[in-house]
């Protein structure tokens, strides 16, 4: 993290590839965080908590069976 | 990598898929409003895991479909003039105005530069004060801050060489827009998520008040927009209109009030124009007045230059979801990402480009299957 200009910025990796980014708008952001970067700004810290919501959603609709591929149970055929 | 691969796990999509077939009692229209999430259902097949009664209509979130052609003849008038560097975003230099397109005006002799960001037109600026730097400042709130901060930077250093060309796009109007077309068939949306990183959610709790419509927050990855669909037919299903928040990972309910607070002070909002569309009141910024010194439009004299929108292309229907672009009679035949009528077949935010990469086949009138 460094200043240019007068604005704060920030070596970001993007998979491999290293970029600089404006954090003018994510004082909040330490190195190693996770941001979300639009035309050269990061726009966003990701939340790791929240990030990690969708996967306790999955296990909900499993346990509420409304995940399951297969039919519903049914008396076998005579 | 990390935040992008797990939200593309197809077991978990499967999952999720099988979770809105069963909650899926009626037919149901939803509307995405990112050109981003349209690529993503339409490259990952998002739509064909669902039941057959829902159907996903694409918005007109893709900046460069909703530019009018208007501003495309301003933004051609200064980029040909001699002493101009002219800044764009690169997937606004194929989009075709009422004569040419930027890429015509490079080819001509104009110097037209593509840029990552608004901040390396701010560089150029500095780096040389002989030339009239101007950047096309297209974009949604998404863009907003970046734009701002080129232009309160411009003004901190000084530069007298540096203004920018606005066209700038809000979506909150557009969606109210959507929602009183006499045509509209749309019974929720999944809201722009990145679009709401920046603003928040306040702008559209009243939105989903007035119009009795669930408005759901959504990212861009497929797992997210599967979940997204899941918790708008969700609230469909029960009777609800509300706001929901599917992408928290990024957007805080109050949005990022350092960014508002900026383009507050750089913008203010205006009628815009949208492509095939027409003026939408408050549907835009414009720049305030103490930095009208940065307003190429003023500087380079263009504000003047009007143009219709050509009428084989059906954009505006296809930006409000009343149809889909293999409706177009031009789709794939005289419209093509190589020669485009209109907007939307240029970028990759674009309904049309997207169907014509990833769907030519079901096309089926004009391109069977193995053509």
């Amino acid at each position: 993290m460094f200043l240019s200009d007068g604005l704060p910025m920030g070596k970001v990796e993007f998979g491999g590839i290293v970029k600089e980014a404006c954090l003018s708008y994510t004082p909040e952001a330490q190195v190693g965080d996770y941001v979300i970067v639009h035309v050269g700004f990061a726009i966003s810290r990701i939340d790791e908590a929240e990030a990690r919501e969708i996967f306790s959603y999955l296990e909900q609709i499993e346990e509420a069976g409304l995940a399951d591929d297969t039919p519903p149970a049914r008396e076998a055929s005579p | 990598m990390k935040y992008l691969d797990e939200y593309r796990d197809p077991q978990a999509a499967r999952q999720l898929a099988q979770s809105i077939r069963r909650r899926t009692t009626r037919p149901w229209t939803i509307m995405e409003i990112c050109g981003g999430q349209t690529h993503a259902i339409v490259r990952f097949a998002i739509d064909e895991l669902l039941p057959s009664g829902l159907t996903l209509v694409h918005g007109p979130g893709c900046p460069v479909c909703v530019t009018p052609i208007e501003i495309l003849d301003q933004a051609a008038a200064i980029a040909s003039r001699p002493e101009v560097t002219f800044c764009s975003f690169g997937d606004m230099l194929r989009v075709p105005g009422s004569r040419k397109d930027l890429l015509t005006v490079k080819s001509e002799g104009g110097d037209v530069r593509i840029v990552y960001s608004p901040m390396d037109a701010v560089s150029l600026a500095r780096r040389h004060p002989e030339r009239e730097v101007v950047f096309f400042a297209v974009g949604f709130e998404t863009t907003a801050p970046a734009n701002a901060m080129a232009v309160a930077q411009a003004a901190r250093l000084g530069l007298t060489n540096f203004s920018v060309l606005v066209s700038h796009v809000l979506v909150p109007p557009a969606m109210e827009a959507v929602l009183q077309s006499p045509d509209c068939r749309v019974q929720g949306f999944l809201a722009a998520g990145h679009v709401c990183t920046v603003m928040g959610l306040g702008e559209y709790r009243p939105i989903a008040a007035k119009y009795r419509v669930p408005i759901v927050v959504t990212g861009f990855e497929p797992l997210d927009i599967l979940q997204g669909i899941a918790m708008c037919v969700g609230q469909l299903e029960e009777g609800r209109a509300e706001v929901e928040n599917q992408y928290a990972r990024s957007v805080r309910p109050e949005g990022n009030p350092t960014a508002m607070a900026l383009i507050q002070d750089v913008f203010e909002p205006a009628a815009r124009k949208w492509r095939g569309i027409g003026e939408i009141p408050h549907s835009g910024l414009k720049l305030r007045d103490r930095y009208a010194a940065f307003d190429a439009g003023r500087r380079f004299r263009v504000e003047a230059i009007t143009a219709d929108e050509p009428a084989e292309c059906i954009a505006g229907a296809v930006l409000q979801g009343h149809k889909k672009p293999h409706d177009c009679p031009a789709f794939g035949v005289v419209c093509t990402p190589e020669r485009p009528l209109g907007a939307p077949m240029v970028s990759s935010e674009g309904a049309c480009a997207t169907y014509y990469r990833y769907r030519r086949r079901s096309s089926r009138t004009r391109l069977p299957e193995g053509s």
